[in-house]
């Protein structure tokens, strides 16, 4: 049978449903005021500390919620509960095998369960992962990297879209600074170099390092959401 | 592997458009900066458009280079790996022009010739 080909033009962008429902996700959030953080790391850079330290300083100043956001297990939702904020579980697994990131459908998924209007900051922790997460909005108003320097300096230019998509970088796992061959400087400039002069706070969760400044900033941009509304 | 969900949303967007025909080639462009691996894209496309009109479909990746006007100078520079910079002035405040594109651009479908009775 003779067959012809047609071209048709289509100039979609791959992530346009995404980035829909992520503005959707956004709209919501705004008519609640409920300031929102998608914190993404590599696995084990330690975002459920900081959480955990993060909600024990915070709770009676600032109404949190939590979205955890993992491929498998309630494992950082168990660690979180104890505090009783609010807190929704999303595991990515019904996808294929586990995606390995938070999109916005499925933190759509989640919200029902989360009383937006009594949280003024919501904080979802995504899926461990240094590439996917970057490229998927969520709806979030400011997007904080975690990094543990026990990841080695030179990440910040093998994974460039997610440091250039931050607001904020804590640099964690400073108490182990003497301990590591981790030039600090030669890091921050590699930083420097994807993302000019982006925002960073030198953490601890061990030592607490820097919780107050990271609480702080967290406190402000949720007050400053709260009056813009 | 994003690539995964960017392979699905091609799929989508792609059987979307072409109206019940087959597909036979989808032209996509990626931007330098993105990061987006081809042979995984290759891989997770050729297995979520199975059972589709786009299966069997050939994926046509064409990277757009990375470029930027500089906000100091004014020039414009193709920009090859980080620091962004302006090749002119040196400088790093740079509005980018191309590098971040991820979209389906056009689809090439299979049409039957009109039936002329018989």
């Amino acid at each position: 049978m003779h067959r012809t080909a047609v071209k048709k033009v289509v100039l979609e962008g791959v992530l346009d449903a995404n980035d829909a429902l992520a503005q959707a996700n956004r709209q919501k959030f705004d008519e609640a005021g409920t300031y929102v953080v998608n914190m993404m790391s590599s696995p084990g850079a330690g975002k459920t500390s900081l959480l955990e330290h993060t909600l024990e300083r915070m709770r009676r100043k600032l109404r949190l919620g939590v979205l955890e956001g993992d491929v498998q297990t309630t494992l950082d939702a168990d660690r979180l509960a104890r505090f009783h904020v609010p807190l929704v579980q999303v595991n990515t697994d019904p996808g294929f095998g586990g995606e390995c990131h938070l999109d916005a459908n499925m933190v759509r998924s989640g919200l029902p369960e989360l009383p937006l209007s009594e949280i003024d900051a919501l904080i979802i922790e995504n899926v461990g992962n240094l590439v996917c997460p970057a490229e998927f909005k969520v709806g979030e108003d400011a997007r904080v990297m975690v990094y543990a320097i026990t990841e080695g300096e030179d990440k910040p230019l093998k994974y460039p879209l997610m440091f250039r998509s931050a607001d904020l970088v804590l640099v964690n796992k400073m108490d182990l600074l003497e301990h590591l061959d981790f030039d600090l400087e030669q890091f921050l400039g590699y930083l420097d170099a994807v993302n000019p002069g982006v925002g960073r706070i030198f953490t601890s969760a061990r030592t607490g390092r820097g919780l107050d400044e990271w609480c702080s900033w967290l406190e402000n941009r949720a007050a400053r959401a709260r009056a813009v509304q | 592997m994003h690539e995964l969900s960017i392979a699905q949303s091609v799929v989508e967007i792609a059987s979307r458009h072409a109206g019940g025909r087959r597909v036979t080639r989808i032209y996509l462009k990626v931007g330098h900066l993105r990061q987006v691996v081809p042979s995984a894209l290759a891989f997770s496309f050729e297995l979520v458009s199975q059972g589709t009109p786009v299966e069997a479909a050939e994926l046509d990746l064409e990277e757009v280079p990375a470029a930027g006007m500089c906000r100091v100078c004014g020039a414009e520079s193709r920009l090859e790996s980080f620091p962004l910079r302006c090749a002119a002035c040196g400088g790093l405040d740079i509005e980018l022009t191309s590098g971040e594109e991820l979209y389906v651009e056009s689809l090439e479908l299979e049409e039957h010739p009109q039936e002329t009775g018989s």
